[in-house]
């Protein structure tokens, strides 16, 4: 009797063992791709820390700041993270270097969150070559999420020509016989918000009377400003960076010119751009958001806003809260976290990169309720939703729904 | 019409940037014959000291004074410590230590008040010059503090002892020194006043462009621009072509189809060569003669 | 009103001219050579690749040399030159399917052109207002690169994409090592065309031209022909050691060709040593790597860390690599002569 009995508890334990075993095959067998050991994965980076760009350097100090914080606990997985992150003064020769060293030096298993259009079209062609995942880049630019071009690169955040698109939607419909004028800066990512821009106004793009470039190497825009108000512009498309963004605000004011006011959602940071340019003068502007202005006191009992802010409490005290661009970071450092968490112990480089083709309704602490990140083999574009928001008192509102950019999916 | 006027004006405003920052570099040119690319950076500094004076409680004209105070002695450290052991060296030496100095003042910038734009009071506040919508109070104000400064200096070099002292030791160090003048200290001197007007053109300049550690660079082609148009030797020229080239820009990036918007840095190059090529002197500088 | 000012000055010569045998030693150099053949077979490819990147910067050197602490005219434009010749390059390789081999005379024909163009105005300018001119020239280039009507060449802001070349006949060599030989090829070659140039009546020339410009002119030196010439000969190195970049990096944009790159010839040159043509090598290492070895001290304050290690190394070498070079020399020749009289 005792034989039997224990045999069928034998053959139920091990039908059991098996079933596990099945279910979850992740655990069973730890698989430990370049770059990875038991103990630790060691993860690339390449930041302006210097160099004309260099006020996005703070992203990737907020980033480390991140990295320390999950190592404290224990790290992904059992695994402690190693963030190497180089400086390439956004110069695109640098970045190349920098990305072989990542790779063939210091043998990390996948780049994350490089940043700079130029510095990423540099390396491109190398990480796909070299087949690393090189994943939730740092720039809007939209050429960065054609699957089927470059399979190893993924952006991360709205692309400019969707972010472009939803302007127009809401241009089109509520201001149909506006007179148009382009302020922009001449380079991919101005370039970028205007095509799609006017990509999505399609037939009314006649609506467009004057456009203005500006070169980054401009003082100022006052020159452009004053040409746009002589054609009679009533509608400002402003896509610019924060400093020229707050220069054109406060010339608008100066000048006493009140045309509605679009912004690309680069520049409607409060700490970055409003506070500078003047509350005051800054009323009325309507832009977009995908994440949370830390500056709104609407978030001040949101749960995830309080982790964000115990995080930047603890972690990075010394960085300024009002930055949007440490909620950035912080937004993308959880995206990272989401993979990592979703591979599990298989952590080759293909199992990464397949990981992040599977987000499905990832939603961040930082992110506009509503909001979330999707994935899929075809779909390298995780943030396509966007809120638009106007500027009212000391912060953005929000109004209408969560508007989906066209481009993306293909 | 209207839109040429109001380019010209616009241009007026730009240049006036153009012009304080030209003053300050003629000077230097004209205390030491070197022209420092670091004075860009310096000036920068010098502004984000009075910005955290200004964080710090101390009240606007006090923080101007006090700015000025620590620039003019920021300038004489600099040359007494960094550049007086180099007095032998080959020109080139002295060329890549004003790299060097850029270099350092613009990260230790980066690195005490990262890289965020911040504001900066002006004093003459920000609404329209007398209501007439063409030029801002502010820009009118800096033309007006730029001619003051150049006023100051005009009196200083030719009415007085140590004015006359450094355009001595400037000129002709080896004479200057057999008739008793310091030459060292005149070279510090002028790199103290050179650095202190450097610091009046960044807080006059920061209400319009916003404070951060690059403001300088792009603002620096044009003062070169505007410094030699209107001549390295004339400080009253320097003005003049800083705001001439403010205009020029303004114009031709209005007018000029298509391109016209792209070509800002270009003309300036142009103007460079072309005044170097023709006019090496400038509009208002002094021929140089050269005894052989 | 004319005043007796002193003449603006030029870039000086060091003390004493090295002359042929202090240049190079042939043997050196072939050792030189010898070791750096053998030496990708030792090293990672990622290494190898840094290492050629190293031998482009000394061309581009080489190139600012000649103008500079050969001929005293000052340059603060060669990323200018630099970029015109990975342009051409790039675009002769992506437009017209040009092998990269023929692109590198083809860009120094075109380099040499803008250069010798460049250098008539320049004729007329000396000392601090020819850096003013170039210095300008430096800054508006990437701009230039970057005008609408050129965007269907140039690629506009985003640049152009390249591929990057496999070894030749089947050879056994990674396209790192491949590219490091051929770099190390064409870098040798030009290396010995500039000695030559330095050593013959034309380099005599252009320094006559540097140190007295007058005296030069009273010998009969044809001081214009001279002056435009070399600038367009160092255009070309320039302009070479671009197109190899553009085909080791297999990307060109703006945005790599800025002021930056220019600052950083200059630097190099001065590092390396003003009139003596191995410094370039010299030079080339230290702006390579120092700015790495900076940023691995303090990535706040790199730029600082940079600056100091510059300063340092200009005051304890004020005329470079090739100051010190020149004082070891003159200590051994005084040891020999001491030995021989002992």
């Amino acid at each position: 009797m005792t034989k039997a009995i224990s045999r069928r508890h034998a053959f139920v334990a091990g039908f059991a063992l098996s079933a596990l075993i099945a279910a979850s095959p992740a655990l069973a067998q730890k698989k430990n791709g370049p770059g990875v050991t038991d103990t630790e994965i060691k993860i690339g980076n390449i930041m302006p820390y210097s160099g004309p760009a260099s006020a996005y350097g703070v992203i990737g100090k907020t980033e480390q700041a991140y990295v320390d914080m999950l190592n404290a606990a224990g790290g992904v997985n059992g695994r402690k993270i190693k963030f190497i992150s180089y400086d390439d003064a956004y110069s695109p020769p640098k970045a190349v270097e920098h990305a072989r060293k990542l790779v063939e030096s210091d043998e990390v298993s996948f780049i994350f969150n490089p940043l700079g259009t130029p510095s990423n079209t540099a390396i491109l062609k190398y990480m796909n070559a070299r087949k690393v995942p090189h994943l939730f880049l740092a720039t809007g630019a939209t050429v960065f999420g054609q699957a089927s071009v470059n399979p190893w690169t993924m952006g991360w955040q709205p692309n400019y020509q969707s972010e472009g698109r939803i302007y127009a939607k809401y241009v089109a419909d509520k201001y149909p016989n506006a007179k148009i004028g382009i302020l922009y800066q001449n380079d991919d990512f101005g370039k970028d918000m205007v095509k799609g821009f006017k990509d999505g106004l399609g037939a009314k793009t006649s609506l467009i009377v004057a456009e203005a470039p500006y070169e980054i190497s401009d003082p100022t825009i006052d020159s452009q400003i004053v040409k746009l108000k002589a054609a009679g512009v009533d509608l400002l498309y402003n896509s610019t960076t924060p400093k020229f963004a707050a220069q054109s605000i406060k010339k608008l004011a100066e000048i006493g010119w009140k045309p509605v006011h679009v912004l690309g959602s680069v520049s409607a940071s409060v700490g970055s751009v409003i506070k500078p340019a003047g509350f005051d003068n800054s009323q009325g502007i309507i832009s977009a958001s995908y994440a949370k202005d830390p500056d709104d006191p609407q978030w001040k009992d949101d749960a995830g806003y309080k982790k964000w802010l115990a995080f930047m409490d603890k972690w990075a005290p010394a960085a300024d809260k009002n930055n949007s661009l440490n909620v950035y970071a912080y937004n993308a450092m959880q995206t990272l976290e989401a993979v990592l968490r979703q591979a599990g112990d298989d952590l080759t480089r293909e199992n990464i990169l397949k990981q992040a083709q599977s987000l499905k309704d990832v939603k961040l602490d930082m992110l506009l309720p509503g909001i979330a990140l999707n994935t899929s083999a075809t779909d390298y574009y995780p943030i396509e939703q966007m809120q638009l928001i106007r500027f009212e008192g000391q912060r953005w509102v929000t109004f209408g729904e969560i508007i989906k950019g066209e481009i993306g999916g293909k | 019409m209207e839109l040429f006027i109001q380019q010209v004006v616009a241009g007026l405003a730009t240049g006036s940037i153009y012009a304080c920052m030209a003053l300050a570099l003629v000077m230097i040119y004209q205390a030491i014959e070197h022209l420092n690319f670091a004075q860009g950076e310096m000036a920068m500094f010098s502004t984000f000291i009075a910005w955290q004076l200004m964080q710090w409680g101390v009240p606007y004209w006090g923080a101007f004074v006090l700015t000025i105070g620590i620039a003019f002695a920021g300038g004489v450290f600099i040359e007494r410590v960094v550049l007086a052991p180099l007095h032998n060296a080959p020109i080139l030496s002295h060329v890549v230590t004003f790299i060097a100095l850029y270099v350092i003042i613009n990260s230790f910038a980066g690195f005490i008040w990262d890289f965020t734009v911040k504001p900066f009071p002006t004093p003459f506040g920000t609404s329209p010059l007398l209501g007439s919508n063409l030029i801002g109070a502010h820009q009118a104000g800096t033309i007006a503090v730029t001619l003051a400064m150049l006023l100051f200096l005009f009196v200083f070099f030719r009415y007085t002892r140590i004015g006359l002292a450094m355009r001595a030791a400037a000129a002709n160090p080896t004479s200057a020194k057999l008739v008793g003048i310091r030459v060292g200290w005149m070279t510090a001197l002028g790199w103290g006043m050179a650095a202190a007007i450097g610091s009046v053109a960044g807080m006059l300049i920061a209400p319009i462009v916003f404070l951060e550690p690059n403001m300088m660079l792009s603002i620096l082609v044009y003062a070169f621009a505007g410094a030699v148009l209107g001549g390295l030797t004339s400080p009253g020229g320097a003005v003049l072509g800083g705001l001439i080239v403010g205009v020029v820009e303004n114009l031709a990036g209005t007018f000029i189809p298509v391109i016209g918007g792209e070509l800002k840095l270009t003309i300036a190059l142009v103007i460079i060569v072309a005044v170097l090529v023709w006019k090496p002197s400038g509009l208002f500088g002094r021929s140089i003669v050269v005894r052989v | 009103m004319t005043e007796p000012m002193r003449p603006t000055p030029s870039p000086q010569a060091p003390a004493a001219p090295p002359r042929a045998a202090s240049q190079m030693n042939w043997q050196v150099g072939l050792a030189v050579l010898v070791a750096a053949a053998i030496l990708p077979f030792f090293l990672k490819n990622f290494v190898v690749f840094q290492i050629t990147m190293v031998m482009i910067y000394a061309i581009a050197i080489i190139g600012l040399n000649l103008l500079t602490g050969f001929n005293g005219q000052f340059s603060l434009g060669h990323a200018a030159f630099y970029a015109i010749g990975a342009y051409t390059a790039a675009i002769l390789m992506d437009k017209f399917d040009v092998s990269y081999v023929w692109t590198l005379p083809l860009a120094g024909l075109v380099s040499f052109v803008f250069g010798y163009l460049f250098g008539l105005p320049a004729l007329r300018l000396e000392g601090i207002y020819l850096a003013l001119a170039t210095f300008g020239l430096s800054v508006a280039a990437p701009q230039l690169l970057k005008l609408s009507p050129f965007e269907h060449w140039t690629g506009g802001v985003q640049g152009i994409v390249l591929m990057k070349p496999d070894a030749p006949f089947g050879l056994p060599l990674n396209s790192d090592r491949w590219l490091y030989f051929f770099t190390l090829a064409v870098g040798a070659l030009m290396t010995w065309m500039a000695l030559n140039l330095v050593n013959s009546r034309t380099g005599r020339a252009m320094m006559a031209i540097r140190d007295n410009p007058i005296a030069a002119r009273a010998l009969g030196v044809d001081a214009p022909r001279y002056k435009a010439l070399t600038f367009g000969v160092s255009a070309m190195y320039t302009g070479v050691a671009g197109a190899l970049g553009a085909i080791v990096i297999a990307f060109v944009a703006p945005d790599s060709f800025t002021l930056l790159l220019s600052v950083s010839l200059l630097v190099g040159l001065v590092v390396g040593g003003v009139g003596w043509i191995p410094g370039a090598i010299f030079g080339a290492l230290f702006v390579s790597f120092v700015p790495n070895i900076a940023e691995s001290l303090s990535k706040g304050l790199s730029g600082a860390f940079y600056g100091a290690i510059l300063l340092v190394v200009i005051y304890l070498a004020p005329s470079g690599v090739a100051g010190l070079f020149r004082a070891a020399m003159i200590r051994l020749k005084t040891k020999k002569a001491q030995g021989r009289t002992a």
